[in-house]
This record gives structure tokens, C-alpha cells and sequence, in this order.
């Protein structure tokens, strides 16, 4: 048997069986949606629809709608993207870089986690496109041939190396998390009465068969995308910080960047996989795969990576003075005492003061603080790009051209809106795939099931009755649970 | 000629694996097992070699290193050289660094998903492809073990029954295939 020191608490509480574990994730599915489902995808698509529409009039009138001007070149828009950039990152840090730590807690939140990042990227690529303003000619970032003579993209530009890292970085996460998906859509496809749905698992599924074979080859690919996934992780928001970091402005010219802008946006990642675990997990009565532990877990990721953020805040404020470069130190004194004075001073407090109430075990256990603290914590992470972007050009080397910039309700339009568009296809998600890895959970439920764990080790006696590795025994308790419900 | 095809149903991974084992000690030929989740060592167990995937992905990956590098070569040094702010640009490895973001995250793209196609065209997973276990319970909690006469041609039908019922199955189901 594989079995785990009994002093880890349990990952999957309570008495479980396979079966049981594919009933519980695909009930969500095959019961009706709640009324509760429809109300907040109502809501969602309103505002998601709002944000389309405010999209379409800036299409169609120009840049100029959004409160930028010519001393501020990139505000609001930039702010998002890297927001929701930061946001995606979580997914694939969960399923990547835990898988190669063999961290079994993963399998409860990976597939949530992933899809939340695929359609956070979906965002976050939406702001450079419609910053373009000629969203049809999106296609020119791309080194094509073309008619207009020996016209490169330029190769030499952090702007490029975002378009290859944020695009390498959603399909690679695409195919890492439909390839775990397809194992479970085939559990779908065997399960479904309705004739339709049966048809859609069954194209979704691509005749998965569960062959000794393709779980061979599933496990190796799983490893092998998780090992080239791992780098690309790190690497697309070190790229993200180049934006800045490879120009010239005071503020943002700074080596912390790379490093500082992954673990906030790990930080920021984890806060907002713990706001949707929080209600998904109540909602699709999920309680017994992500419980206490994997919430006390992830808090424990935001602590040590809102401290890392906290520390990098101080570093550069501490360089600015040290480094004795006047429009540097400028840059630092301004934040925190120039009229965006309270947007730096909101994002000290919700990322370097919040994470370090995890310190304490009875406040990172509670599921209703950490929730409070995983919406704060992505405040303070908005407040942290606007910062870094806003107050760093407001006020430029001629004093003349300093300005302010106020958001326009386009501005505050699009941004809503994308949140909404988030939640449709979150919820989407939520109401037809497994948000629960169904095969993976299985492959851990002797090793870390409450069940399992709490069983004397009879085994190697031959005294019948509590051996749960025969046969009969499984198939009563799998009955037994059934008549219970 | 039409072949019979012996499916041995098991509820446990565990009493499968054990099975098997003893299974193969007497000569028997498992020819497949079909499973919900990934069974750990049966793969040994059942003679299936390791995947070799993982040498293609780094056979992708090298492929994408090198379009990279020839691409990036052409465009920036050959084909147009970009003056940028009079940094030196006339050879590859004068404008090297700035190439390296772009050239990592090509070669993570093309070994993603070359291995990711090879994947799916040797599992002969493809969207449309017909579900081939046997039994829909097999993505659930049952654990099947397939074994055919004519790979097992020594043993009698009855005696294969007898060995598998006394490795704890739970279900027995014959097939006739042409």
C-alpha cells in the first residue's frame, strides 16, 4: 500500500470510494443549474455585455475616449492587463510547478485554477489589442511577410517578447489543461443519459479509452508540459516587468522588476483562485476535496509571496534614496506623498500589511477572513500596476507637461466589463466541465483519503473484514455510501 | 477468423495489479488493461514499454531553438538591421541578449505542442475517434483486464477462467471479434 505519515491531515475528508468521487464532482453537471447560477450569469453577462459595448465605442471613435493624454500614454488599460496577466498566473504555478514538487493538495484546485488563468489571459490579451485602436490590424505584431518592403517586427522590443510570451503562455496552458481534462470528459461521456450531452462528451473526450498505454504516455506528458511550463510561468511575467524595466523612466528602469512582478503576481493569482475555491466549493458542495488544509495551504503561498512583494516595495524605495539619482528618489517621494498619495498608500496596506495576518494559524484557517483578505489583497494588487504606471509618468522631467489622469467611464467601462466577462466564462466552466480532476483525485485517494488513512493496518493479517484491498469489501462500502445519500 | 476476447472486471486497482502479477508468473498474456485513473506499475507488470515521448519533446523543443535562431538571424541582422539607439547590430552575437526572451519561449511552444499533437495522434485520441473500453464503468471505478485466446493459446478457456476468479474479479464478459 501507499500509504502517507498519518500525522498530514487528510486531503479528501470523509468515507469516499471512486464512484463516489465521480458522483460527487459530476452531479453539478447533470443536476439542473441552480437558480443561483442563472442569477449571477445574468449579472455577469450584463456587465460583460456592458464592456463589449464600451469596446465597440472605443473601436469606433478612437482612442481618445479613455482618459489618457500626452504626458500619460498608458494608464488604465496597461493597469488591467498586467492585473490580469498577474491574475493568470496562478493556474499553471499550481499545476506545473506543484506537480514537480508532487504536492498531491494541487489535484484539488488545479483544474479550477487553470481555467481561471486561461480566461484571465483571454482578458488581460484584450487590453493591447484594443490599445491598438485598429484591433483588424492586430495581425502586424506577427513577423509576416509582407508587402511593405523588408518590414521586420523589431525583435529588439520587450513589447514583442510579450506578444510571443503571452500567446506561448495561454496555448501552452490550453493544452496542459484539456489534456487532463480529456480523461475526465470521457467519465462524462459513459455517464450522461441525455442524448445531446452524451454527444458533446463524446467529441469533447476524443475516444479516450483509459488504455494502459495512453496512461503511460498521460503521466509522461503531464510531467514533461509541467517541466516546460514551469520556466514559461516565471518568464512571462519577467517579461511583462521588461516593459518597463527596459525603459528609461524613473520608476520603472529598476533590476528588482523581473522578480518582484512574479511573486506579486503569484500573490495576486492565489488570492483570486481563493475567492472562486471559496464559493465554488459551498456551491457545488465540493467541501470535502478542498477543505480547511488546501485553503490553509494557499494562504501560506500568499504569505510568503506578499512578503517578497512587501520586501521588494521597501528595497526600492530604500534604492531610490541610496542610489542618489534625484528623479529617481522624486519618483519614490511622490508616490507616497503626491496626489496618488492614497492609491500608493492603499496598496501598502492591502498587500505588505495583509499577508502577514497569515502568520497567524487561526486567522489563515478561517475561511470567511481569508476570503475578505483575498479580494483585499487583489485591490491592492490593481493599485500596485496603477501606481507603478501612473504616478512613474504623471510627472515627467518638464514640469510643464505635468498632468493627472482621470479614468473616463469607458475607461472604468471596459474594465468592469472584462471582470463580467471573467465570471461568464467562469461559470460556464463551472456548469458543464469537471472542475475537479476526477482521474487525478483518484490516483491519491488511498494515499491521502480521510478513509484510507484512519484504517487500522490489517492488511497483513488474514483476518478478514477490514482488508479494503478486497474486492467485496470496496463494492459494499460503495453501495453502502449510496444508500446513504 | 474470429478471436475470443476475455474481460476480467476488478473494482480495485490494487487487487488488479496483484492479479496481474499472478497472472503473468503463470505464463498467462495480459494483452490490456483499461482503467479510470493512471494504475501505478502495472506497466511493467503487462510488458508495456515506456513512452518515448519525453525524447520527442526534446527534439521539438531543439527544432524550435533553431527556427528561432535562423528566423531572428534573418530578420534582424540580414534582412533589415534595425538601428537602435547605435547599438552594435551587425552580427547575431552582438544583438544575441535581446534574442534570448524570444528564442526560450519559442522552443517552450514548439516542444509543448509537437508533443502535445504526437500525444494525441498515437493515443488515437482525436475529436470524433469512437470510445474503445469495453465497458462504460471502466472511467469510473471498474478495472478491466483484457486477455485474448489466441495470445494465450497454451491455456484452455476454462483454466484462464478459473486463474482470473481466483484473483478477486468481481465481473466476467466474453467477446467474440472477427
Amino acid at each position: 500500500m501507499h500509504k502517507e505519515a498519518a500525522i498530514r491531515e487528510p486531503l479528501i475528508l470523509g468515507h469516499k470510494t471512486y464512484e463516489q468521487i465521480t458522483a460527487d464532482v459530476c452531479k453539478p453537471i447533470e443536476d439542473k443549474a441552480p437558480r443561483m447560477w442563472y442569477i449571477l450569469f445574468t449579472i455577469a453577462l450584463i456587465i460583460g455585455l456592458y464592456g463589449v459595448g464600451c469596446i465597440m465605442y472605443l473601436l469606433g471613435t478612437g482612442i481618445g475616449v479613455w482618459g489618457l493624454n500626452k504626458t500619460i500614454g498608458w494608464a488604465w488599460d496597461i493597469t488591467n492587463f498586467v492585473w490580469w496577466v498577474g491574475i493568470g498566473h496562478a493556474g499553471t504555478l499550481i499545476s506545473a510547478v506543484l506537480l514537480l514538487f508532487r504536492q498531491k493538495w494541487r489535484m484539488a484546485i488545479n483544474r479550477s485554477a487553470e481555467a481561471m488563468t486561461i480566461f484571465a489571459v483571454f482578458m488581460a490579451g484584450l487590453f493591447p489589442l484594443i490599445h491598438m485602436g485598429r484591433l483588424w490590424l492586430a495581425y502586424w505584431v506577427l513577423p509576416l511577410p509582407n508587402q511593405f518592403g523588408s518590414l521586420w517586427v523589431n525583435f529588439n522590443s520587450p513589447l514583442l517578447w510579450d506578444v510571443f510570451a503571452i500567446s506561448t503562455y495561454l496555448s501552452v496552458s490550453v493544452v496542459f489543461w484539456y489534456i487532463g481534462l480529456i480523461p475526465d470528459f470521457a467519465t462524462l461521456r459513459d455517464r450522461v443519459k441525455r442524448p445531446i450531452p452524451k454527444k458533446m462528451y463524446s467529441i469533447l473526450s476524443f475516444g479516450w479509452s483509459g488504455r494502459a498505454k495512453q496512461w503511460n504516455r498521460f503521466e509522461l506528458v503531464s510531467l514533461v508540459l509541467a517541466g516546460v511550463a514551469t520556466p514559461l510561468v516565471f518568464s512571462v511575467h519577467s517579461i511583462v516587468s521588461f516593459d518597463f524595466a527596459t525603459s528609461v523612466i524613473p520608476g520603472w528602469h529598476t533590476t528588482i522588476f523581473p522578480p518582484y512582478f512574479v511573486a506579486g503576481a503569484v500573490f495576486s493569482g492565489f488570492a483570486m483562485v481563493q475567492t472562486l475555491m471559496l464559493v465554488m466549493r459551498k456551491a457545488m458542495k465540493l467541501e470535502a476535496y478542498i477543505h480547511t488544509r488546501h485553503v490553509e495551504y494557499m494562504n501560506i503561498v500568499i504569505m510568503v509571496t506578499g512578503s517578497i512583494v512587501g520586501t521588494a516595495y521597501i528595497t526600492e524605495l530604500f534604492i531610490s534614496w541610496y542610489s542618489g539619482v534625484e528623479y529617481e528618489a522624486y519618483a519614490f517621494v511622490n508616490r507616497a506623498t503626491g496626489p496618488y498619495w492614497w492609491a500608493y498608500w492603499s496598496m501598502m496596506t492591502c498587500n505588505v500589511i495583509s499577508p502577514q495576518l497569515m502568520w497567524f494559524r487561526p486567522l489563515r484557517r478561517s475561511l470567511v477572513f481569508t476570503f475578505i483578505i483575498s479580494i483585499v489583497v487583489n485591490i491592492g494588487m490593481w493599485f500596485e500596476r496603477y501606481v507603478i504606471i501612473v504616478t512613474s509618468i504623471h510627472r515627467d522631467y518638464l514640469p510643464s507637461s505635468w498632468s493627472m489622469h482621470y479614468p473616463s467611464h469607458i475607461d472604468l467601462g471596459v474594465y468592469v466589463g472584462t471582470i463580467g466577462l471573467f465570471f461568464v466564462f467562469f461559470l460556464l466552466f463551472a456548469r458543464f466541465f469537471p472542475v475537479l480532476p476526477i482521474a487525478e483525485l483518484k490516483t491519491i485517494l488511498k494515499s491521502s483519503g480521510e478513509y484510507y488513512k484512519n484504517l487500522p493496518d490489517t492488511h497483513h493479517h488474514d483476518d478478514h473484514g477490514n482488508d479494503h484491498a478486497s474486492g467485496h469489501d470496496q463494492s459494499q462500502l460503495g453501495s453502502d455510501n449510496h444508500n446513504n445519500h | 477468423m474470429t478471436e475470443k476476447i476475455i474481460y476480467a472486471m476488478y473494482d480495485d486497482d490494487d487487487v488488479l495489479k496483484d492479479g496481474a502479477k499472478k497472472l503473468v508468473a503463470k505464463g498467462v498474456k495480459v494483452a490490456e488493461v483499461f482503467s479510470p485513473f493512471p494504475i501505478h506499475g502495472i506497466d511493467p507488470i503487462i510488458g508495456i514499454k515506456n513512452t518515448r515521448l519525453g525524447i520527442m519533446a526534446f527534439l521539438y523543443g531543439l527544432t524550435g531553438l533553431m527556427l528561432a535562431t535562423v528566423g531572428m538571424r534573418f530578420f534582424m541582422i540580414d534582412d533589415w538591421p534595425m538601428n537602435i539607439g547605435g547599438k552594435p547590430n551587425s552580427t547575431y552575437l552582438d544583438n544575441m541578449l535581446a534574442f534570448v526572451p524570444i528564442t526560450f519561449e519559442f522552443t517552450v511552444l514548439c516542444a509543448a505542442h509537437g508533443m502535445a499533437v504526437t500525444y494525441m495522434l498515437r493515443n488515437k485520441t482525436l475529436p470524433g475517434l469512437p470510445a474503445q473500453n469495453p465497458d462504460p464503468r471502466t472511467t469510473d471505478h471498474m478495472f478491466v483486464m483484457e486477455l485474448r485466446m489466441s495470445q494465450n493459446s497454451q491455456f484452455t478457456e476454462e483454466q484462464l477462467h478459473d486463474m482470473l476468479k481466483s484473483t478477486g474479479i468481481v465481473e466476467l464478459d466474453q467477446k467474440e471479434v472477427k
